[in-house]
């Protein structure tokens, strides 16, 4: 099964995040990951929502059906931004201090917190980046790791032509 | 401005909204809004349990086409109307459903009589509203009544903390409805009625599935006018039984599990189903990778989530039935209604080889089907029919000749066995001129009688037959074939109660028939009765099964016709 991600506009009501998943959960669609704030727009919401299904046209329009549910926008990845921060505590061996901030800054990623056994990092990017970076310091020991979740948003229409010609 | 109570302004909005009964019990929560009901211009029916009051406004609501109205109050309240709305959703019944809540600042503190009704009723009302500040009452009331009956009807619930029905407020008319996530698609693109028209007319062997949406929309007189046009032949579904003539000759009835031969097995056999509001329920499709495996499908639907959900449509089109169907009139214009010759002398053929049939014979046990067929006869099929679910029910379906939209009334989708009493008193209430005769099971009517109570004291003169098999009979019948004849926990026990002393003693008049001789004479006498609700008891063959039977799963290919077949 493949992940999606879906852009959903939604009213901010109290009760929405619910009926969401609680629809998601009902017609037994998988969240991988959903991300909800505000919008430029008062009174809305985006949720970004990571679902994992074969087939998106049910899911969608399921979703559709829920009154509070503006607008459903499903993102190709290639015309889309996708960002996702992870914060992550990485043991350090005495001596490996020097070797795991090289990696770190290859992947622009901050120290946040540096204590005698740890040091917790900042990440954000793409989620292929994260994932990456996550892959090259695992050796080194994770003890912790939280991931906000995929936000999303659409590029620009010229944007999007000129990646599509180019 | 005159200042009102949070309660004044519901029962107001209410009666703004046209509301000409409310079904309901009252409660703590749920007391200051009883104490303006004693004023208001609609009549309230006091149910005996808020599942009778749910299922009232449902049958109201099947009736007469309008919203049914239940009021309940919190925690037990609203948790036993859960059944009738998530009924009402699966059927898309349109009802709004109003609860008491604890007061905002206990709620979440576990109060008494407490219940996260909004929580609990989510994924069972088509939407539902927890009103925290009293000015929104008018408003709420107004967005709730058109969800509950625009686009795919279906239940709402407006939950009302205490606090908030003895608040304050100014009475403000609801302002026009601007809802931007909520706008139902009513016509069809033209493009698509187009093609399905194109293939409508060079289709060999095309079928028009007809279901509950028909009735929604009012669209009984133009499906028949495009039956004609077209000349195809015509299923109804369970929900859909009566949007056109049982007596049209395109009509095959009703398909499926326990579908007549010749609709089940048209629909495996065309090369075209013209779906048009139903949803391809699987009582209907058999196991669907078998289901019609020749048809192309066009598949209307106001829903568009119902389009491709079970099967995949060649013709998506998303828009409300009597203007699809409207579109497909016009869009036909002045071609010829094509013969369909051979299509037509196959499907004869089937109906005159496997008709139903069952065996009364005259000094044997009465069978349930020569009752619904006498109903039908003595009464000129000049009633409303309302049943349970069961055994029952698919007699009452298959058996009985429905003329007119409205005058069946079920529990399809969700399967609610004690529906049909409480359904029979809404539909009554809505419907005083008309006759409503419920079918029940005496399995279902032990469910729910305590509403006959309801009926004889609110003088709503409702006449129940009782087919008394003393057993959950649909249980029997799959115990039979399916389980080596154990009948684990599916009898109820011979003699008791007297159904007879049991009506007499809630106000009915309580009439018997244990002959199939006794059975017209005791269905005229309850035609006589009306200054009360009458119980009809028929002491039924226990071990009558209903065929046509396709097993659940099983491919409609492989339809058992009688218990011979077995």
């Amino acid at each position: 099964m493949k992940l999606h991600t879906l852009s959903v506009l939604v009213e901010d009501r109290s009760g929405v995040l619910a009926r969401v998943a609680s629809l998601l959960a009902r017609r037994g669609f998988n969240i991988h990951s959903l991300a909800v704030g505000p919008t430029a727009d008062v009174g809305m919401s985006r949720m970004t929502i990571v679902v994992v299904a074969d087939e998106l046209e049910q899911v969608k329009k399921q979703l559709h059906k829920l009154i509070n549910v503006i607008k459903i926008t499903e993102l190709d990845p290639n015309f889309a931004l996708e960002r996702e921060i992870a914060l992550v505590r990485v043991s350090v061996a005495a001596g490996k201090r020097g070797e795991i901030l090289e990696v770190a800054t290859i992947f622009k990623s901050i120290a946040v917190d540096v204590g005698a056994n740890s040091i917790t990092f900042q990440v954000t990017g793409t989620p292929a980046k994260i994932n990456d970076f996550l892959e090259l310091i695992r050796p080194y020991g994770i003890i912790d790791l939280v991931k906000s979740g995929r936000i999303a948003i659409t590029r620009e229409p010229k944007a999007r032509k000129l990646r599509a010609t180019g | 401005m005159t200042t009102i109570s949070g309660a004044q302004s519901l029962i107001k909005a209410l009666e703004h909204e046209g509301v000409d009964v409310a079904f309901g019990v009252p409660g703590g929560a749920i007391l200051p809004t009883y104490d303006p009901i004693m004023d208001a211009s609609f009549r309230h029916v006091l149910a005996r349990h808020e599942q009778g009051a749910g299922h009232m406004a449902q049958g109201y609501a099947w009736a007469t086409g309008r919203v049914g109205v239940c009021i309940a109050t919190s925690g037990p309240g609203a948790t036993n109307l859960v059944t009738p709305l998530a009924d009402a959703l699966m059927d898309s019944v349109p009802v709004v459903a109003v609860t008491g809540q604890v007061s905002t600042f206990a709620v979440g503190n576990d109060a008494f009589q407490e219940a996260y009704t909004t929580g609990i009723t989510m994924p069972a009302t088509k939407h539902n509203y927890f009103v925290t500040d009293v000015d929104d009452i008018p408003q709420v009331v107004h967005e709730a009544f058109h969800i509950a009956s625009t686009g795919r009807p279906g239940p709402v619930l407006i939950d009302v903390p205490k606090d908030v029905q003895n608040a304050t407020t100014t009475w403000r008319d609801p302002e026009p409805i601007r809802l931007a996530g909520y706008k139902p698609t009513l016509d069809p693109h033209p493009r698509r009625i187009a093609e399905a028209v194109d293939m409508i007319e060079h289709a060999e062997r095309p079928v028009l599935y007809i279901g509950g949406g028909i009735i929604k929309a009012e669209a009984s007189d133009v499906l028949t006018r495009f039956a004609n046009l077209s000349h195809a032949p015509v299923v109804t579904t369970l929900m859909g039984r009566g949007a056109i003539p049982d007596s049209h000759p395109n009509v095959l009835g009703m398909p499926g599990m326990h579908g007549v031969y010749a609709a089940t097995t048209a629909m495996q056999k065309a090369d075209l189903l013209v779906a048009i509001g139903v949803r391809f329920d699987d009582r209907v499709t058999g196991d669907p990778d078998a289901f019609a495996p020749f048809a192309r499908v066009i598949h209307a639907d106001i829903d568009p989530a119902e389009i491709g959900k079970v099967r995949k449509a060649e013709v998506p089109i998303v828009g409300d039935a009597g203007h699809v169907l409207k579109a497909m009139v016009d869009a036909w214009g002045d071609r010829e209604t094509p013969a369909r010759t051979k299509w037509w002398e196959t499907i004869r053929d089937w109906q005159e080889n496997y008709p139903l049939r069952y065996d009364q014979s005259p000094d044997g046990p009465i069978k349930p089907q020569y009752v619904v067929e006498e109903l039908n006869r003595i009464t000129g099929g000049d009633a409303i029919v309302v049943s349970g679910v069961g055994q029952h029910q698919m007699w009452g379906s298959l058996h009985w000749k429905f003329e007119k939209p409205r005058t069946w009334i079920n529990s399809g989708g969700l399967g609610t066995m004690g529906f049909a009493v409480p359904a029979a008193v809404g539909a009554k209430v809505g419907m005083p001129g008309e006759l409503v005769y419920a079918i029940d099971g005496d399995g279902c009517f032990q469910m729910t009688f305590q509403e006959l109570i309801t009926a004889s004291i609110e003088k709503i003169p409702i006449k129940v037959a009782v087919f008394n098999n003393a057993a959950h009979g649909m249980v029997r019948q799959w115990q039979r074939l399916f389980y080596n004849e154990r009948f684990s926990a599916s009898e109820l026990g011979e003699g008791v109660p007297d159904y007879v002393m049991l009506a007499e003693s809630l106000g009915c008049a309580g009439l018997r028939a244990t002959t199939p001789g006794e059975v017209p004479d005791v269905i005229e006498r309850s035609l006589e009765i009306n200054d009360r609700p009458v119980v009809v008891e028929f002491k039924v063959d226990r071990d009558e099964m209903v065929f046509p039977m396709v097993p659940a799963g099983g491919s409609n290919d492989r339809i058992i016709t009688g218990p011979e077949e077995l």
